[in-house]
């Protein structure tokens, strides 16, 4: 057993080395104070032990106050600068930098289902290059679960009905855990998996090698066409023989929307999930409610598609080719979901 | 505190519980800790308030438009019918405290009797939502589909809201009924009328309760200007 | 040791006023109550630390080959119910605090007996609904019970589980408000606020957090059980409703719970303290006033059990310096405990060693609190053992070492005997040894990344978990003890007198057993507490 008998992860991220020193400092001033406690504790036990000359214990009476004062602040400040020092890990924890690539996943009861932007798809197994700062916009179809990798320090919960978002950059190449941490009913201690972080040349031999997979967005496009969502959403101009029925989406995705009633909201993946299966619950300011749901039409993995697709849609695409393909993958705009 | 100075007349009172003092810290004690009953049912019908107000931000069309087939006429009545019954509550407290016995029973019984009016209204408009299938689950309908889950919500929020408060005040009528005895057999007067004042309290809180229920609940967006929260 | 044998005991006692089986069913006197409650929590003890054992023990293989996996979610389900719903909340208030609430303030009862004893039965019917529905096979949810899973996808008794706590709840509620008004309406004359000992404050502060915090939890659990009935859809996505809104309700009162669950231990650790180091507790205003605030902050930091679930950054942040805050008076605490045994007189009594227990665990488990706090590092280790060792170092080596330690002084004046004394420290030494080997190693696995709840586990964590079961044994062993030598006192203890610790405070200066009426005059109180200038020797001089 005492080679498989790790007391401390792998850091295998760019932030794992920052949440590694954050919680050692903590466990340096943890055993300073513990030990301090522990050793005032048997100090005085050994040296006020009750003798028959000592019967009682003093009853000088002691000024508190300044002593009060000093063990209330001390502790205050140390609290407090640990709280700042953990609040920028945890801003580096939750924020994606801007090229962070898109992937989805959904998590059902008892599995995890990746896709990749390239289209590939994968259960339970996630592989990623390293080196590359990686966002995986995550729903669930059931319960709530949550997504760990330990050897990355990143965890979100995996909600149904709306979208969480996980960011992180493998720095090390190797096969890690992937667990699912929110019980989920039975199966949950086997809703896992491993990641498997690869070197970017051994990544692209994996994605070319035997993996058939249409793009997320191209699939997107498609689905866009199939559910005639652009009929109304049109990316021709509007005329007046053929006035446009909903707002164009163009550049829609990270701006600020206006509401029907006042109000704004930003156009994140949320947003654009809701739209598609609850549109009355944002019209926009300007038109009327008259697009239909599409609740129970499609799959997670399909939305996730199409929000994929109308995220990489760029601002001023009025025309469109004729196979309604997106601007260049990669011009997408920066994403601050989360 | 209690008194130090405890006569025997007060102490022989036959209301007087053995571990108390006197009357006095008796009469303190029971009224503080009916104070303090009030304070957890606050936080009780907190928890669903603040349930409501999340739902209403997120969906105010939806609850406007589910307010709306509420029957606003019997939501006033019923509140002017509360209303009165804690005017009754008042009146059976100060007729205890007066030792005007038959008063108190008065009192009580037309409280009784107007908390029996306000459930039985109650019940009409369930009937109402009823037929109309709003009651939420199974067999919900509702014509707009753009406002369906949010309504649903509303109403399911106004069955729980408004059937707490009635369960509460099924629990009063109950408590009225345990005072009538002792009340008839002259027990209350101006030494010892604890009972009635501290069931006054948790009366006038169920009205209290009300008094907020109908306007969250039948009052959404009806003050005339079109489109506004 | 005593040398006489075990003499009488002084009558009339509460304990002699009645024999029949009514008499303790109907009873209205506060300290038979307090036994009532003494034996039901114990039932409740052994079932939810049986249930801790048996997953304990299919922990000891990385495969799941014990108990199937619906099997072992249902045994740490009903293990988190039982404790936290009917030991950890009720016991140190409605067992040790029903028993000395009034003695402490030189009252006959406490304001409203009657009610007191409706408590007792709505914790049994609670508990009773529970056990039933464990016997029915219990519940898989989790104790926390989270939405849609609760209400909509597990196959287990969920709606009658969250009855039986919500009927419980009102147990809880009930009490507090009674030493609410005990508290501020018959305190003995002379006996100001800052005379009142510690125990009294922590008591005080706790009951301000049942009242204000239960009644949240109750509703939320009532609608969970409605919408499971009747497929409302409050908290679940797929009709319109918020999730995340149970998790908020849910943990606006459980946070605070964990702080009833504390506190009045920790007022138990403040007269222990003050016994066995015959000094008054250091800084005795801040301690009383720690308490309160200790009541009011853990309103306020509840958001820390969603730092991942969804809740915006800036809201976590919130919580997180506001967490950060709650620790001060606990760090507090803990510094005027230390400080108070500079220049005691220092005991080596059995009580003594489990205030010492706490504070040395009590400390740990609030270090890992703030480091949970810190949202940095909560979001790798929410979920895991990590979690899991915090919450059992500050429930177990804390909230249960008060227990046991308030169980143990306070014995001989409950019982009017003394137990054996050595056996009594061996137990305390198994406990915690067997505690530390238990916990100790889960603070590992977290880090390393095992989650809660897991049935099967992957094996590099099977040595970790080896030591931990382990620990869980001699930890049992250690708890079988106490049970075993107290019964055994009950029967051939020595009469242990009016006060054999040598201690002060009102509760002491009655008789062991007090009679029914607690004193025989009314205490007038001229001073203020832990003032040892005319107590007695105590019994043991060690």
């Amino acid at each position: 057993m005492w080679p498989n008998f790790p007391l401390f992860p792998d850091a295998a991220s760019s932030v794992a080395r920052e949440v590694d020193a954050l919680y050692l400092g903590w466990l340096a001033i943890s055993l300073f104070f513990s030990l301090l406690i522990g050793a005032l504790i048997v100090v005085f036990f050994m040296k006020y032990r009750r003798r028959a000359w000592r019967r009682f214990g003093s009853t000088a009476d002691i000024k508190t106050l300044p002593v009060e004062v000093t063990w209330s602040v001390i502790p205050l400040v140390i609290a407090l600068s640990m709280f700042a020092w953990g609040a920028k890990v945890f801003f580096d924890q939750m924020r994606p930098p801007a090229d962070a690539v898109g992937f989805y996943g959904v998590a059902k009861q008892w599995m995890w289902k990746f896709q990749h932007p390239e289209g590939v798809r994968e259960i339970n197994a996630l592989h990623v290059p390293v080196g590359q700062p990686i966002q995986i916009t995550l729903t669930s179809e059931d319960v709530i679960h949550s997504l760990f990798i330990p050897a990355f320090r990143v965890k979100t919960d995996v909600l149904p009905g709306r979208y969480t978002t996980l960011w992180f950059e493998a720095t090390k190449p190797g096969e890690y855990h992937l667990f699912c941490t929110e019980y989920c009913g039975t199966e949950h201690s086997r809703m896992i998996g491993t990641v498997y972080a690869l070197a970017p040349e051994d990544y692209e031999t994996w994605l070319a090698t035997g993996r058939t997979g249409v793009p997320l967005r191209v699939s997107g496009g498609e689905l866009f066409g199939r559910f005639a969502c652009d009929t109304c959403h049109r990316m021709e101009r509007a005329t007046p023989e053929l006035p446009a029925r909903g707002p164009s989406l163009a550049g829609l995705f990270g701006t600020e929307v206006e509401l029907v009633g006042g109000g704004t909201v930003t156009a994140d993946e949320t947003y654009l999930r809701r739209s598609i299966l609850e549109p009355q619950a944002h019209v926009v300011a300007g038109w009327q409610p008259i697009m239909p749901t599409f609740k129970g039409q499609m799959s997670e993995e399909q939305l996730n598609a199409l929000v994929d697709y109308v995220k990489s849609l760029p601002a001023g695409t009025q025309t469109a080719d004729e196979d309604g393909a997106p601007g260049a993958a990669g011009e997408s705009p920066a994403s601050n979901a989360g | 505190m209690s008194s130090l100075h405890a006569e025997h007349g007060p102490r022989h009172h036959p209301a007087l519980a053995h571990h108390f003092e006197d009357l006095e810290q008796q009469k303190e004690a029971s009224s503080f800790g009916m104070w303090v009953f009030l304070v957890t049912e606050i936080m009780f019908f907190g928890g669903l308030f603040c349930a409501y107000l999340i739902y209403r931000r997120a969906s105010f069309a939806a609850f406007a438009e589910a307010s709306a087939t509420l029957d606003i006429d019997l939501g006033a009545f019923n509140t002017a019918v509360l209303i009165g019954s804690s005017l009754t509550m008042a009146l059976a407290v100060w007729s205890a405290q007066m030792s005007r016995k038959k008063l108190v029973v008065l009192f009580l019984l037309a409280t009784f009797v107007l908390g029996g009016v306000f459930l039985g209204v109650k019940v009409v408009e369930y009937g109402h939502k009823f037929h109309e299938h709003h009651v939420p689950g199974r067999h919900f309908e509702w014509e707009n589909p753009a406002t369906e889950a949010g309504a649903e919500m509303f109403f399911s929020l106004y069955f729980a809201m408004t059937g707490l408060h009635a369960s509460h005040m099924v629990v009063g009528m109950g408590l009225i009924l345990f005072l009538l005895v002792p009340a008839w057999r002259g027990r209350y007067g101006r030494d010892y009328y604890n009972p009635i004042e501290c069931f006054g309290l948790y009366w006038h809180f169920v009205d209290i309760v009300w008094i907020f229920l109908f306007p969250l609940l039948y009052l959404i967006g009806r003050h005339g200007v079109p489109g506004g929260h | 040791m005593s040398t006489s044998a075990a003499t009488a005991l002084p009558e009339p006692n509460y304990l002699s006023a009645g024999w029949t089986l009514r008499s303790w069913l109907l009873t209205k006197d506060h300290k038979r109550i307090a036994i009532l409650y003494m034996v039901s929590v114990t039932l409740f003890f052994v079932l939810g630390g049986v249930f801790a054992f048996l997953a304990r023990l299919e922990l000891l293989t990385p495969a799941g080959d014990m108990v199937t996996a619906d099997v072992y979610n249902r045994l740490f389900t009903m293990h988190g119910v039982i404790m936290v719903f009917f030991f950890l909340i009720p016991s140190v208030p409605a067992v040790l605090g029903n028993f000395l609430v009034p003695l402490m303030i030189g009252a006959k009862d406490l304001a409203f007996p009657r009610i007191n004893l409706l408590s007792w039965y709505l914790f049994m019917i609670g508990g009773t609904i529970t056990v039933a529905a464990i016997l029915l096979g219990g519940v898989d949810t989790g104790w926390t019970f989270y939405t849609p899973y609760s209400t909509v996808y597990s196959n287990s008794h969920v709606v009658l589980t969250v009855i039986g706590v919500f009927i419980n709840g009102f147990s809880s509620i009930l009490t507090g408000l009674n030493f609410i008004v005990t508290i501020h309406r018959m305190r003995a004359p002379g006996l100001t606020w800052f005379r009142l000992p510690l125990f009294i404050w922590a008591h005080y502060a706790t009951s301000l957090i049942m009242i204000l915090g239960t009644p949240v939890v109750a509703i939320t659990l009532l609608l969970v059980a409605v919408e499971r009935l009747l497929h409302l859809g409050i908290f679940d996505p797929a009709l319109g409703g918020d999730p995340v809104l149970f998790q908020h309700l849910f943990w606006f009162y459980s946070h605070p719970a964990v702080y009833i669950m504390i506190l009045p231990s920790m007022g138990v650790v403040s007269e222990l303290i003050a016994a066995f180091a015959r000094k008054k507790v250091f800084g005795y205003h801040f301690v009383a006033f720690a308490s309160i605030a200790i009541a009011i902050l853990g309103f306020l930091v509840w958001g820390h059990h969603l730092f991942v679930s969804g809740q915006s950054t800036y809201a976590g942040l919130v919580f997180s310096v506001l967490s950060m805050l709650v620790a001060i008076p606990s760090a507090v605490k803990v510094f005027n405990w230390t400080a108070t045994l500079h220049q005691g007189s220092i005991s080596r009594e059995t009580p003594m060693l489990y205030a010492l227990g706490f504070i040395g665990l009590f400390t740990i488990g609030g270090l890992t609190g703030v480091m949970l706090a810190t949202t940095g590092i909560d979001v790798h280790v929410h979920d895991t053992y990590f979690v899991v060792a915090h919450f059992h170092y500050i429930m177990v080596g804390g909230a249960i070492m008060g227990y046991l330690g308030g169980l143990h002084y306070w014995w001989p004046k409950i019982t009017g005997r003394l137990y054996p004394r050595f056996w009594s420290k061996i137990s305390a030494l198994l406990v915690f040894i067997g505690f530390n080997l238990t916990f100790f190693p889960q603070f590992i696995l977290g880090y390393l990344g095992m989650p809660r709840r897991y049935w099967s586990y992957p094996e590099e964590f099977q040595v970790l978990n080896v030591l931990s079961t382990a620990g869980a044994t001699i930890l049992g062993v250690g708890y079988v003890f106490p049970l075993v030598y107290l019964l055994y006192s009950l029967r051939r203890g020595a009469a242990a007198g009016d006060n054999p610790w040598g201690a002060a405070g009102l509760e002491w200066e009655t008789t062991s057993p007090p009679p029914t009426f607690n004193f025989e005059h009314e205490p007038v109180v001229t001073g203020g507490p832990y003032d040892f200038t005319n107590v007695k020797e105590a019994l043991f001089d060690e």
